[in-house]
């Protein structure tokens, strides 16, 4: 049923490819912080067509599957001669789904800065990038930080998603191994576990910093 | 049959298989987020841990990798089942895992005057539960349930990788054989969405009417 010895055989090849999954998500993670940050500020812009388009294309994302998203990506854009790499396209991919979640995040924060902030700024004479650089922001993405800190785990767990448009993550190395031996249960199950002991400490991390966030802006 | 008649009646028949696969789960996640979300909540400290450890090991591994466990390895343990039960089964645990949390929090999140009272009433464990919190605490949770159904829905294609005969399953067999990877691909994105947006105004509709007059 189980055995050691594979398992301990096909650990090292999965653990290497461990590599390409937290790469995929930290350059997706940045990638979704910019996007979602410049989707926030268009939807709050003053001029009425420009909210109307970056709301419309945000709802959009929001409300098809990532998967569906990454084919898209994947096998429609060369169509139109943009070719991407399994890793880009993947990447811009989860990129783009999580902007549409962390956007909503931002909008959470800058709401919650208390209307007195602006009024300071404009009697203060700042400038609107100043406005949002001192002011506004810093005080609106520390309490909104574990929220952030959540997308990002729940973006390591959603690499799998990159093995169906080729990319070779944990997953693929060890369908791969799975394929060429026909023993599914060690490779798998490592999976499993590197993903449960990457973001369970993770999770609880931020559960600590959940607290001393709520400590100190509640 | 013409060419686009067959590619609507394949999508047609992917869609009847997203629609069961995201009822029976949601059915499914919701059961077990109740039952998992209250014996969270047990007195009995090896319920609780229990509990703790179906919900991190959920939570804390990906859809995709259950989804794979479930399928591929179970069957070496002699667990067969179709690609149809696997999928139910492995987004309900998944769903199962979040959704308990809501419940959990959902459920301390009514006011403490109101399970004195209960105490005050002489109501039974059970009674209190059912007439006085849970009532209240559903109403709490109802945003977020709303948001984990369509999250749901959505994660449904995944079901495709398991080789289950969904919208995407479908819509990639027909992508290999006409090769309009143009249209079926935007055809699929466009079919989510109007599943989903809806679904979405509906659960802010809904969310509306059930906490009017009451917050």
């Amino acid at each position: 049923m189980w055995d050691w010895y594979y398992a301990f055989e096909v650990l090292p090849e999965i653990a290497s490819a461990l590599g390409v999954t937290i790469g995929a998500t930290v350059v997706g993670f940045i990638l979704a912080l910019i996007l979602g940050l410049i989707w926030t500020l268009l939807i709050r812009s003053k001029n009425k067509i420009v909210t109307t388009v970056a709301d419309s294309i945000v709802k959009f994302i929001r409300n098809t599957p990532l998967l569906v998203q990454l084919y898209f990506i994947f096998y429609v854009f060369p169509q139109f001669g943009l070719s991407l790499d399994p890793f880009t396209a993947g990447v811009i991919g989860l990129g783009l789904h999580y902007s549409t979640y962390l956007s909503e995040v931002f909008r959470s924060g800058i709401e919650s800065v208390g209307p007195g902030q602006w009024e300071v700024a404009t009697a203060l004479n700042f400038t609107t990038k100043k406005t949002w650089t001192r002011i506004i922001l810093p005080q609106a993405i520390p309490p909104v930080l574990p929220v952030i800190g959540n997308y990002f785990i729940t973006m390591f767990k959603e690499t799998p998603l990159l093995s169906a448009i080729t990319l070779v993550e944990i997953l693929q190395t060890a369908q791969n191994i799975g394929a060429g031996t026909f023993r599914y249960t060690e490779p798998l199950t490592i999976v499993g576990l590197l993903f449960l002991l990457l973001s369970y400490p993770a999770s609880i991390a931020l559960r600590q910093l959940e607290n001393r966030v709520t400590a100190r802006y509640s | 049959m013409s060419f686009w008649e067959l590619i609507a009646s394949m999508l047609g028949q992917g869609l009847v298989i997203t629609l069961l696969t995201t009822v029976l789960a949601a059915v499914l996640a919701l059961v077990l987020g109740f039952v998992a979300g209250l014996m969270r909540l047990s007195k009995n400290k090896f319920i609780r841990f229990l509990v703790a450890i179906y919900v991190e090991v959920f939570r804390g591994t990906s859809l995709l990798v259950q989804l794979f466990w479930i399928y591929f390895v179970l069957p070496m343990f002699g667990i067969t089942m179709t690609a149809m039960t696997a999928a139910v089964l492995a987004i309900g645990l998944n769903f199962g895992a979040y959704t308990s949390e809501v419940v959990r929090s959902g459920i301390q999140s009514v006011d403490k005057g109101q399970i004195e009272a209960t105490i005050a009433l002489n109501f039974t464990r059970v009674q209190r539960m059912r007439r006085i919190i849970i009532p209240q605490a559903f109403i709490i949770m109802l945003p977020n349930l709303g948001n984990q159904l369509i999250e749901l829905f959505k994660s449904t294609s995944l079901v495709a990788l398991i080789t289950l005969t969904d919208l995407t399953y479908q819509a990639n067999v027909l992508n290999a054989t006409t090769l309009q990877t143009t249209q079926i691909f935007t055809a699929l994105l466009v079919i989510y969405f109007v599943i989903a947006w809806p679904m979405t105004k509906g659960m802010k509709l809904l969310e509306r009417k059930m906490t009017e007059g009451r917050m």
